[in-house]
């Protein structure tokens, strides 16, 4: 799926200034916890959406190969979150859709989920 | 080309900028100045129309500022040369005709800037000035289309240098065992640059040539480890990653205050993060489970009261060709 169609799906804006709409993304991560980002995103192009807006969540997208973020419930990130997601070349876009609703959206439209278990092993 | 960098001007209207790309961020970062034309020719208001002709003949230009004294007072181009051709008025003085007080931008603009003017303006050409107004050059669509093809080139190619020094400095290094060590000092609390050294030493990995999943695996590694670093030590510590053709080895210590049990704080879930650590997504008790995931080897050492020492191995692939130098530079 491309990022424009992420963005007409989700009603998003985008906030950092140069982002590439036609990038694709494979797949969806949804999460709060970047442990489990980290731990659980598989290693394609992948969206994740979150309620966290620190800078963590860019760094935490780097590490993690993650294409794109989407802040849910119409959440604006910090300044450093922005700063650094611009120099990163990492898209953030906002939604005002809850993370609930907003991921049934995109798995509807058929993203499907780059999500797996996580084991002790 | 042209569609594409006009979009820039209108920036982030969802529909219109659809393919906003590496060019319109240049048309941020590239200053006005380093794109323009600074030899310009002149024209002063009393200079008759046949000479504007002439010059605009003999020097292939469409358009001149016009100069008097030294300041600009208005541009005359090839649309008001055709209106006095029409007029068949050549003998009439440049001030008659041209456009007066133009439309500037200033040198240390950035191109974006520029871009818009033309979008919203039709001009073809903008006179450019320094900090008190004076000309120092001007600027056209094909300046700017030109300027940013370079910058679009050089980009690409300082990457790619970068990424073939870096690929091959192990096979251009001759020694019974080469090795690369990147060290960095971890702040205790400092949040905001958390991630920051892991980043870097990703990136180095895949300039020089390490398989992109390796890089991710020790990236995420790291990561942990650094975030651990700034979430529970006293006072910081220290990542020290050595790079080698077949293994990249990293080192991280710190002074204290240590791990009480080692073998329960590998257990996953398991935590002793404060709330606000948990609110910032970290402290789910799984730092060390995902270390322990992304790498070959690990080893947790740890003294209460005196520290903790994390070491990790990942190894790479075996070389593609029999030189025991190329391990990292297969791309």
């Amino acid at each position: 799926m491309e990022l424009k169609q992420v963005i007409e799906i989700l009603d998003g804006k985008v906030l950092t200034t140069s982002v590439n709409l036609n990038r694709q993304v494979k797949g969806g991560v949804g999460a709060d916890l970047m442990s489990d980002v980290l731990s659980s995103t598989q290693p394609e192009e992948a969206l994740l959406l979150t309620g966290l807006c620190n800078p963590q969540v860019v760094r935490t997208a780097l590490m993690a190969d993650i294409t794109a973020i989407v802040l849910v419930r119409g959440k604006l990130p910090p300044s450093e979150t922005l700063q650094l997601a611009e120099n990163e070349g990492i898209p953030l876009i906002s939604t005002h859709y809850g993370m609930f609703e907003a991921c049934g959206r995109l798995y509807q439209a058929g993203l499907p989920c780059l999500e797996r278990p996580v084991s002790s092993e | 080309m042209s569609d594409n960098l006009l979009s820039a001007s209108r920036v982030i209207t969802d529909k219109v900028a659809e393919n906003i790309s590496r060019v319109e961020e240049l048309a941020y970062e590239i200053r006005v100045r380093e794109v323009m034309t600074s030899q310009v020719i002149t024209m002063h208001p009393n200079d008759t129309m046949q000479t504007v002709l002439e010059t605009f003949r003999q020097a292939r230009i469409s358009g001149a500022p016009v100069l008097e004294e030294g300041n600009l007072i208005g541009l005359v181009s090839i649309e008001d040369l055709i209106r006095c051709l029409l007029n068949q008025d050549l003998a009439a003085p440049v001030h008659q005709y041209m456009t007066p007080n133009p439309v500037v931008v200033k040198g240390d603009d950035s191109v974006i800037e520029a871009l818009k003017v033309f979008v919203s303006k039709k001009y073809g050409r903008l006179p450019v000035v320094d900090g008190t107004g004076h000309l120092i050059g001007i600027i056209t669509k094909g300046d700017i289309t030109r300027g940013l093809l370079r910058a679009l080139e050089r980009d690409y190619q300082s990457e790619e240098v970068r990424r073939y020094r870096a690929s091959h400095l192990f096979e251009d290094i001759e020694s019974e065992r080469t090795s690369l060590i990147l060290r960095y000092n971890i702040k205790q609390g400092d949040f905001e640059h958390g991630g920051e050294a892991s980043a870097k030493i990703k990136r180095a990995l895949l300039r020089l040539g390490a398989p992109p999943q390796i890089a991710r695996r020790c990236g995420i590694a790291v990561y942990e480890a650094e975030m651990n670093l700034i979430i529970h030590t006293t006072e910081g510590g220290v990542i020290r990653a050595e790079i080698e053709p077949h293994q990249i080895s990293i080192d991280v210590y710190d002074y204290g205050p240590g791990i009480r049990d080692v073998e329960l704080a590998m257990q996953p879930g398991y935590s002793t993060a404060s709330e606000k650590v948990r609110e910032m997504g970290f402290g789910a008790g799984m730092g060390l489970v995902n270390i322990k995931r992304c790498v070959d080897w690990m080893k947790l050492e740890s003294e209460w009261g005196k520290g903790t020492r994390l070491r990790m191995k990942i190894y790479l692939p075996p070389p593609h060709t029999h030189s025991k130098g190329e391990a990292l530079a297969v791309t």
